[in-house]
């Protein structure tokens, strides 16, 4: 579509938005999964994310996305052209890629190129769908859907950054490191407990239940059906806006101080819910510095802890099939045993 | 409603439909193939314009040609990859049918609805990358008997909901439709909008239905708009959101609203800084508002069938979580192929599956030099592309036929007392083991004179949760009707390609037959022919005896059934659940 709804003008779904924008501000994060309700906006808010996200640079004609700024990153192709001199640098949207349900492995992973080797009798590498989210967002709509070869493959490259080809006597490896994005429905089928965990926050989306709010939501929509332009004219403020905080937010987040008696409250969190390995307590610091950050607070306090712990730790909790409440209700109990 | 009430209610949605078929979502068509379904698309065929593509979707479509991909053909005569449009993409300004909507896989159903919300299909195939433009109306032919039903997905997305079940042919009497006036009110169309206080009133009256999602009072503006449009009128007026009223939001109502109009519409808040530009700077006077949602909820109410405004009344449906929701994955159902392993170089055996971009691109490297080698063999008819025997590439699939755990739980008074509680318990953990490994699980229990499917085969453990919670336990023990259930459901299982496993949890102890008579001899007569029945249908079956004293009746049931028996005396819901995966492998 050529507009897209913008992101500012989404009514509520405040949890779901403060997680996609924490993900923007510190990818390190470890990506979005937004479950929940039909019709409550979840696609609306990954894909007003990509006209939200301000120009990032990259490696002119790069396939992979590099960044000029980190040679040590650089792809096989820029790594030789930077030898020979001046590699020129491009501004370009943040890519927010769609992973269809339906694609094949070779267009998620990259294959032979077809046309080239049909045609011209040669061997080259045409990058996939991981490539072109290399530090941008790989959005998977009804994740829980995705057939497990896809995941398999995702999870191998989510966990190490670098997408490693080897078919049709290719060898190439290339970095691909990307904030994942999920969405989706629990009524359709849970998500592959592995998946799951990949996830750094998980929200979980609801259709708003009060009636103000659920008008102000089809007013706007229906304003924008009829005039997509005028309606995104009407919101480029708030979008600019919105945009400046989050790179104002990049800029400060090396300097916000996470003091260490946070750390440990964080800790005790995650012991008391028993989550398992360390990755719970990482995001959640990294998620509460990325929150300081975008407020523009210089130190990571309780408050923060506290406002994004729901989101962070929710799907890390062992499952307890005997333990009617839902994951939100034990995280919240959690708190409040610990941050009193 | 009379047969021929509802069929004019049809024709209206044909008309709206066709006025705007990719606004409106749709129509989910709730029939037995027959006269009444034929007529009802014949006459939307001629409302439609006449360039209008219209494309049937049939139920088990292959993922490329639904999505599209690589053209085999063209791509060998051209040389060079050429793509070929899907399903969806061709039905781009036109109509899409959806065969037996209610049988669509998961899969599918998520293609088609991508590709609505989108108005587009991104295509990442075979190679290629292609976005196509994929806007169209959608009509769902939904067959379902008692409990199957389209995805909930799918529904949420679709405007119009019709069920013409209940009428005859005769009620189906033919209307001339005004093809003018439908095409003159498809130009009309864009200069319709709703007004603040009317979307606030369709918004108002959704929620005084118990109508969660918001895409129903977004559809019900757009059939307004519509229902303005095919009358002529040059702004929305009542009787546009009255219709829109009965035809989008009666069906989906879950809550009767009360006729004194109790929840009156809270009071928006004061605005916030952008709400006025959004509403158009239109006033809004309570005091109409509260006229107009009136009329809307008393156009929704009279669409209401009075059957189910007594069970609304009588409180079966709770106003927690719409209950629909529940019943979406009835059908979902696993079309996996396996999943693919790998090419293999290999000669086209039958029932061998070539993998034509494999194999194309195994060809490619040497074409020029097969060409040089091939001049002068018959230059004009040398094929663009040379492919040799060596090139030939299968896929393989790794087939993994899902299991699928039918549970069937005892809840009859003796059973209740002792065990049900924890009967539960080891249900949950073996769900979550189920869950695990991608496993489906469905729930059957039976009690007093009947077995009831609680929860149809799934993979959500949320749902599954749901279904358990409501397990009642008391009364006789049904134990054929049970087995019976079991047996059907383990048949339709297996007819999917899914292999089921049945865990019975019953202390054996039969005492009403298959007809609901009393009698324990009979009835024990009954659950071993059952039981026989089972066995002969080589369904793997697992017994855990649930009486604190185990005995001969639970045994001998389990010899009946060729099943493996776990007599259970003294345990917990952790060691059941694990004694049974034990069993199970």
């Amino acid at each position: 579509m050529a507009t897209a709804f913008p992101f500012s003008a989404i009514v509520g779904q405040d949890e779901m938005k403060l997680a996609l924008l924490i993900a923007a501000v510190d990818p390190k994060v470890g990506g979005v999964l937004a479950f929940g309700d039909r019709g409550s906006g979840k696609s609306t808010a990954v894909r007003a994310l990509a006209s939200l996200l301000p120009k990032m640079k990259v490696v002119a004609a790069c396939r992979y996305n590099c960044d000029p700024d980190r040679p040590a990153e650089f792809c096989e192709d820029c790594r030789v052209r930077a030898t020979k001199g001046g590699l020129k640098s491009a501004q370009v949207p943040v890519p927010v890629v769609d992973l269809p349900l339906g694609a094949t492995e070779d267009r998620v992973v990259g294959a032979l190129d077809l046309e080239r080797a049909l045609a011209r009798g040669e061997k080259a590498f045409e990058p996939g769908l991981l490539a072109r989210a290399h530090r941008g967002f790989l959005y998977i709509d009804e994740a829980n859907l995705l057939e497990d070869h896809l995941v398999d493959l995702l999870l191998d490259v989510a966990a190490s950054g670098e997408n490693v080809v080897e078919r049709e006597g290719l060898s190439i490896r290339h970095p691909a490191r990307f904030v994942l994005v999920g969405t989706g429905n629990p009524e359709e089928g849970e998500l592959r407990p592995q998946l799951l965990d990949r996830f750094g926050m998980s929200v979980e989306v609801k259709t708003p239940d009060n009636l103000a709010d659920r008008i102000e939501v089809v007013r706007r929509r229906d304003a924008f059906e009829s005039d997509g332009e005028a309606f995104v004219a009407k919101w480029a403020k708030d979008e600019a806006k919105l945009r400046k905080k989050i790179v104002g937010a990049r800029e400060k987040l090396s300097s916000v101080s996470v003091p260490d008696v946070t750390l440990e409250l964080a800790a005790k969190l995650c012991m008391a819910l028993g989550t398992d390995g360390l990755r719970g307590e990482l995001t959640l610091m990294r998620a509460a510095r990325a929150l300081a950050a975008l407020e523009g607070a210089k130190t990571v306090t309780d408050d923060h802890l506290r406002r994004i712990a729901p989101s962070a730790l929710r799907h890390r909790l062992r499952r307890n099939p005997l333990d009617d409440a839902g994951s939100s209700v034990r995280v919240d109990r959690a708190l409040s045993e610990v941050l009193g | 409603m009379t047969g021929a009430a509802v069929w004019s209610d049809a024709v209206t949605a044909a008309r709206l439909f066709a006025a705007d078929p990719s606004g409106t979502g749709g129509v989910l068509l709730r029939s037995r193939a027959g006269p009444v379904r034929d007529r009802w698309l014949a006459m939307l065929r001629t409302a439609l314009p006449p360039s209008s593509n219209v494309k049937h979707l049939p139920l088990n479509i292959a993922d490329g040609r639904l999505l599209g991909g690589l053209d085999l053909n063209a791509t060998l005569l051209a040389g060079r990859p050429v793509a070929e449009r899907g399903l969806l993409a061709e039905a781009d300004g036109g109509v899409l049918i959806l065969a037996m909507a209610e049988r669509l896989s998961a899969a599918t159903t998520a293609h088609v609805t991508a590709a609505m919300d989108a108005g587009e299909t991104i295509v990442e195939r075979d190679g290629l990358s292609l976005r196509m433009p994929a806007r169209f109306g959608v009509i769902a032919l939904d067959e379902g008997a008692d409990d199957e039903f389209a995805s909930a997905s799918l529904r949420d997305r679709l405007a119009l909901h019709l069920d013409l079940n209940a009428i005859g042919v005769r009620d189906a009497e033919e209307f001339a439709l005004d093809v003018g006036e439908i095409a003159a009110a498809r130009a009309r169309l864009p200069s319709l909008k709703a007004d603040a206080a009317q979307i606030e009133a369709l918004c108002t009256a959704a929620t005084a239905l118990g109508i969660t999602s918001l895409r129903a009072p977004l559809l019900a503006l757009r059939i307004a708009c519509a229902g303005a449009a095919l009358a002529g009128h040059s702004r929305i007026e009542q009787e546009d959101l009255a219709l829109a009223a009965r035809l989008v939001l009666a069906p989906r109502a879950l809550v009767f609203p009360p006729a004194d109009e109790a929840a009156q519409p809270e009071q928006p808040p004061p605005s916030t800084e952008d709400e006025a530009d959004v509403s158009g700077g239109e006033d809004q006077t309570p005091d109409i508002d509260r006229a107009l949602d009136e009329v809307i909820l008393a156009a929704a109410r009279a669409a209401i069938p009075p059957d189910v405004l007594a069970a609304l009344r009588t409180g079966s449906v709770g106003r927690s979580r719409p209950r629909s929701s529940g019943k979406a994955g009835a059908l979902q159902k696993s079309s996996k192929r396996g999943r693919p392993a790998g090419v293999l170089r290999g000669e086209l055996r039958a029932g061998a599956k070539l993998n034509l971009i494999e194999t194309l691109r195994a060809a490619a490297p040497w074409q020029p030099l097969r060409r040089r080698e091939a001049t002068g063999v018959g230059e004009g008819s040398r094929p663009r592309i040379l492919v040799r025997k060596d090139d030939f590439r299968i896929s393989r699939f790794r087939q993994r036929t899902e299991t699928v755990t039918i549970f069937l739980v005892d809840a009859s008074g003796s059973a209740a007392l002792h065990r049900l509680a924890e009967a539960k318990g080891a249900v949950e953990l073996l769900l979550a083991d189920c869950y695990i490994r991608r496993d489906q699980v469905a729930l059957i229990s039976f009690r007093g004179s009947v077995a009831e499917l609680l929860l149809p085969p799934t993979r959500s453990l949320a749902r599954a949760k749901r279904g358990l919670a409501g397990l009642p336990g008391g009364g006789g023990t049904p134990l054929a009707a049970g087995l019976d259930a079991a047996f059907v459901l383990a048949d339709s299982v297996r007819r999917k390609g899914q292999t089921p496993t049945v865990i019975v949890l019953t202390d054996g102890r039969a005492n009403i037959a298959r007809d609901g008579g009393q009698g324990r001899l009979r009835a024990e007569d009954d659950a071993r022919s059952a039981a026989r029945q089972l066995r002969g249908a080589g369904v793997d079956v697992v017994l855990v005896d649930t009486s604190p004293r185990p005995g001969i009746s639970g045994e001998a049931i389990a010899k009946e059934m060729g099943a493996r028996y776990l007599p259970l005396p003294h345990a917990d819901a952790a060691t059941l659940s694990k004694a049974v995966l034990a069993s199970v492998g």
